[in-house]
């Protein structure tokens, strides 16, 4: 018993993070219809900049850890952010009319610029960032025990507060509803006195973000990071986003909870050796049953 | 003006360049992880290399003719090390390697360089299949992983006396090879272990794997593979409550370790097989002291690099710097190196292993255990 509810947990906080990173999957295909391969590396950058946010405020004196955590959240969400406005703008936007082809070929090639970027100006070794907090709770069920770190519970507590803030920016706001009118209908949308242009590049500083805010909540929780670490999650992150239906916000989060429960308990139950296969054995299933992923609607062929 | 300031640059860049080449009188590349996630490993490779080869040159070089190094990155993956190998031999023209350091990348180079004639000595690669390959020309300055896992599972059994035992591997043929190894070992003493599983090589959440040993309640936990997981690996471990005895081999004996693990406490009493401490030969005395100077301790391969590096320049030197022949002679003729005196049996695995267990403690250091 005390197993199963401690993979319950681990996969929760594995899950809530893999959906953090689909969220700018899916929120990219759903307004232009591309899939971003650059995103895993810019939650990559993120990881980085959370180092670089940490020593920072080290060297300034500051010693608390709530401002330490907030000080690197702000630091890394916007930096990141400004990242994510630029590969958008450098990479994307030039190829705004052409093909669907090309602008997937740009977005490869920017998750090479970006890897590459990485590793000349950081090196190439891994780097690791101080534990910064520690501790843990533990509860007794049976004879064993369920333990969580601190760490995990402020990973669960700020991405379902992440998540929770952007749906309602999406479904409440002004901005949301420009996100939205964009997403079913650009040119309609723009002959209406949308500025698209300016929504897409929102889009992609929001997906930015999320990525930062999972970069910094792993980058914390384990440690260690190097250039090469946005590849497993980014696979992973995009599959939770088809998982749930590509281009549909919840359906980004809950392909991520899935993903990350199923992999744990089967990892768990059964074998980790072939929990990837696993998963991807459940996508494949349900894109069958639901080809436009659970949340996904289908796409209507315009005549 | 800035035309002509560029047309210069160029020009005495193109002169430094035939300059390099000139000077360049027998070509050795050092093949290694020089970037990606096991750099550290490549570090420890070149700086050993570079220092040899410095300090033959500097007495000498080989018969009179320098050397000149060529780094080679296969970034620990076979398909670049097939590359990088390649290139080596065909547009380099180096006549011996040193390296490569993971096995999964010394095996299938090893194969380019047989044809090609060109001598191998890896420093690093532990792997039994490099040499079981049957190769005339691969030779290895490092121990086997049958050799290590035998080390392991007698300490498991007769100092640890543990009976519950959990193994873990990468998936990696050196990893997976030297868990393999500890649990013949293991089964051959009569002690099956509790759990036998792999995870995967980049990933950094090991929380399932986790809960399951806790699950199976072992009181050793046998990792085969490198620092890189071991890290994560260990301190999740810790975090959710275990205290399992971790152990693991020679992919893990980088500095690297500590910071990957994100601090020295999470890595007290990891235990670990390496070879008796390298820097400890009377022979190798002045090599240790000159890396000290310099400001550079030989940790982890660096001294198996210098010794690597030693036994490829003995060999040409002796055979008119003919690769095959000097692969030949190194099979019935032993070498003074830094590290001893070395000789290989027919296989090109030294005669002599040496596998101790280390300890790491809360300053993340490591020392022999008595």
């Amino acid at each position: 018993m005390d197993i199963v509810l401690q993979q319950l947990v681990n996969g929760l906080t594995l899950g809530s993070v893999y959906g953090l990173i689909a969220i700018g999957y899916t929120m990219v295909y759903g307004i232009i219809g591309m899939i971003n391969f650059a995103h895993g590396d810019v939650y990559m950058v993120s990881a980085y900049i959370t180092a670089i946010a940490i020593a920072l405020l080290t060297f300034f004196g500051i010693e608390s850890f709530p401002i330490i955590i907030i000080g690197t959240l702000f630091l890394t969400v916007a930096v990141t952010g400004v990242y994510g406005w630029a590969i958008e703008r450098i990479a994307y936007r030039p190829l705004r009319n052409s093909s669907r082809l090309s602008v997937l070929i740009s977005a490869i090639g920017m998750s090479l610029i970006l890897q590459n970027y990485v590793q000349l100006s950081q090196g190439a070794n891994q780097q690791g960032v101080p534990t910064l907090l520690t501790g843990a709770i533990r509860f007794t069920v049976g004879d064993g025990f369920v333990q969580i770190t601190y760490m995990k519970l402020l990973i669960l507590f700020i991405s379902f507060l992440g998540m929770g803030v952007l749906t309602y920016v999406i479904q409440k706001t002004k901005l949301g509803r420009m996100c939205r009118a964009t997403q079913q209908d650009r040119k309609m949308a723009s002959i209406l006195g949308i500025d698209t242009d300016k929504v897409i590049s929102t889009v992609f500083v929001i997906g930015a973000m999320m990525a930062a805010l999972a970069g910094v909540l792993i980058t914390l929780d384990y440690g260690a990071f190097d250039f090469y670490v946005g590849f497993i999650i980014g696979i992973k992150a995009f599959t939770a986003a088809v998982l749930g239906g590509i281009g549909s916000l919840p359906g980004a989060m809950l392909g991520g909870l899935i993903l990350g429960l199923s992999e744990a308990l089967f990892a768990g139950l059964i074998s980790s050796d072939y929990k990837d296969v696993f998963s991807f054995s459940l996508l494949v299933l349900i894109l069958i049953v639901r080809p436009s992923g659970l949340l996904g609607k289908p796409e209507v062929e315009k005549v | 003006m800035s035309n002509t300031v560029v047309k210069r640059t160029l020009l005495s860049l193109a002169i430094a360049g035939a300059a390099t080449v000139a000077q360049a009188d027998v070509v050795i590349g050092v093949a290694g992880p020089h970037t990606g996630a096991y750099a550290a490993f490549g570090e420890q490779l070149w700086k050993g290399a570079e220092k040899a080869a410095a300090d033959i040159n500097a007495s000498g070089g080989i018969n009179g003719e320098m050397i000149k190094l060529v780094k080679a990155d296969d970034a620990c993956e076979p398909k670049q090390a097939v590359s990088v190998a390649n290139r080596l031999v065909d547009s380099d023209d180096a006549v011996a390697v040193v390296g490569h350091f993971c096995s999964s990348s010394s095996i299938p180079a090893s194969k380019i360089y047989e044809e090609a004639g060109v001598l191998m000595v890896t420093p690093a690669s532990t792997n039994p299949t490099l040499t079981d390959q049957g190769l005339p020309n691969v030779f290895r300055v490092c121990g086997r992983d049958d050799q290590q896992g035998d080390v392991a599972a007698s300490y498991i059994i007769d100092q640890l006396g543990a009976k519950r035992v959990a193994v873990i591997h990468d998936k990696d043929t050196y990893g997976k090879g030297l868990a393999d190894a500890m649990k013949a070992t293991l089964n051959a003493y009569g002690t099956k272990e509790v759990m036998y599983e792999g995870l995967t090589r980049g990933e950094k959440d090991f929380n399932a794997l986790i809960t399951k040993i806790r699950s199976v309640d072992a009181d050793v936990v046998y990792f085969g593979g490198l620092h890189s997981e071991a890290g994560p690996l260990v301190r999740q471990l810790r975090e959710q409550g275990s205290k399992a005895i971790f152990m693991s081999g020679d992919g893990i004996v980088s500095d690297e370790f500590v910071s990957v693990a994100g601090s020295p406490e999470y890595i007290d009493g990891v235990l670990m097989t390496f070879g008796a401490d390298p820097t400890s030969y009377a022979a190798g005395k002045t090599v240790v002291q000159g890396f000290r100077d310099s400001g550079y301790e030989p940790e982890g391969y660096t001294l198996y690099s210098y010794t690597a590096m030693q036994v490829v320049v003995e060999a040409l030197s002796k055979n008119d710097l003919d690769p095959i022949k000097g692969a030949e002679w190194l099979k019935s003729n032993s070498v003074s190196t830094a590290m001893g005196k070395k000789s290989f049996d027919e296989k090109g695995d030294l005669t002599i292993s040496d596998y101790v267990m280390y300890e790491w403690d809360a300053e993340g250091k490591y020392s022999q255990v008595n």
